[in-house]
């Protein structure tokens, strides 16, 4: 049997970094707004997390490691 | 979005998000140990994950392999069970703190001792999250539960001195600040032939959290980033007075219960065809 995917929102920046956020999964902790080294992610109106500074997005996918609800994933795209 | 290889592990169709609070660090304990599954090389049919009951052993409920939930405190006998009869299978118990150490301590020493090959993880967030916050056997001396208003009066246990003294092979220690750490451990006692015991130290905002006044998720995460030493950094034991101490404390080889078990049958079968 085929899985079913939840939808989610992708941002993509300058460095070719891909950020993709499944809200329905986040319940707004906090954690990966506050171990950013690079204060990429911020939370938004609805309490949970949004991409506020993508340019700034290295790609070290301490958000991705660190998030306990599994809502945000970090995918560096292949140059060109 | 591409498909993260994760969520091959994981139910996402039909179970997430999950039961557990915002902030609770058995999230990332999860997160780490899926993907310590993933880099082990094992397919969902390769694992089978144990839990009891608890906050901790909601976590077989979310994962996409072989999985059982079994009564409280007896995770340990029933993956005995599954690895006795399966030997083929990745046996992985997943529990908490109460239910380990508690309910469950003398299976858990007696497992040690045996040194049947599966690897536990052990989630100790201090008390006993799933019923209100009462306190634990791993619940430090002065601090308070729902039990302990005043402060809890009696000493904690350490899991992995205990775990070691029973004749645990593998015993590691992390936190849900070091993920990447804890993830490697995960991996290195999945490898270990023999009872490997990991032992993951969770923040539970919600109970322990608040009623000690540590702050939030954030700021628990960053107690157990100031207040932990790895062991490979102790020069002097007095620096580790007072901090936790993360990384490999015991890794030794010893024969393995299985193997011993098959030598056994297998000496006894020749002994009866010889008659």
């Amino acid at each position: 049997m085929k899985k079913k995917y939840p939808s989610s929102k992708c941002v993509i920046g300058k460095n070719n970094v891909e950020i993709c956020i499944i809200k329905e999964f986040c319940k707004g902790c906090g954690i990966c707004v506050e171990f950013c080294p690079k204060d990429v992610l911020g939370l938004g109106k609805d309490l949970k997390v949004e991409v506020i500074n993508i340019d700034a997005c290295t790609g070290d996918r301490l958000c991705e490691l660190r998030c306990p609800d599994l809502a945000i994933f970090v995918h560096k795209r292949k140059e060109g | 979005m591409k498909i993260p290889e994760i969520f091959e592990f994981i139910r996402v169709d039909e179970r997430l998000p999950h039961i557990l609070c915002p902030g609770c660090g058995i999230g990332s304990a999860m997160n780490a140990m899926v993907r310590a599954i993933i880099e082990s090389g094992l397919k969902n049919d390769d694992v089978c994950v144990v839990s009891g009951i608890g906050c901790s052993s909601r976590i077989p409920g979310y994962i996409d392999a072989d999985t059982f939930h079994t009564l409280h405190g007896r995770a340990i006998p029933s993956a005995t069970g599954v690895k006795l009869a399966h030997p083929e299978l990745e046996v992985i118990v997943i529990a908490g703190d109460g239910d380990l150490l508690a309910i469950g301590g003398n299976h858990f020493i007696h497992a040690a001792r045996r040194n049947l090959d599966m690897t536990v993880i052990l989630i100790n967030n201090f008390n006993y999250g799933m019923t209100g916050g009462q306190a634990s056997p791993t619940t430090p001396q002065g601090k308070y539960a729902k039990t302990a208003p005043y402060g809890w009066t009696e000493r904690n246990f350490d899991a992995c001195a205990i775990a070691q003294a029973s004749g645990a092979v593998f015993v590691a220690r992390s936190t849900t600040y070091h993920v990447t750490h804890l993830r490697t451990l995960i991996k290195q006692a999945i490898k270990k032939k023999g009872f490997a015991l990991v032992e993951v130290i969770s923040q539970c905002p919600t109970l322990y959290g608040r009623l000690n006044r540590m702050g939030d998720a954030v700021k628990m995460l960053e107690y157990f980033r100031d207040n932990t030493i790895s062991i490979s950094q102790i020069k002097d034991p007095k620096e580790a007075e007072g901090k936790i101490v993360i990384g490999v404390l015991h890794d030794v080889e010893a024969p393995e219960y299985y193997e011993t078990y098959k030598e056994i049958i297998r000496r006894a079968q020749a002994q009866k065809h010889h008659v």
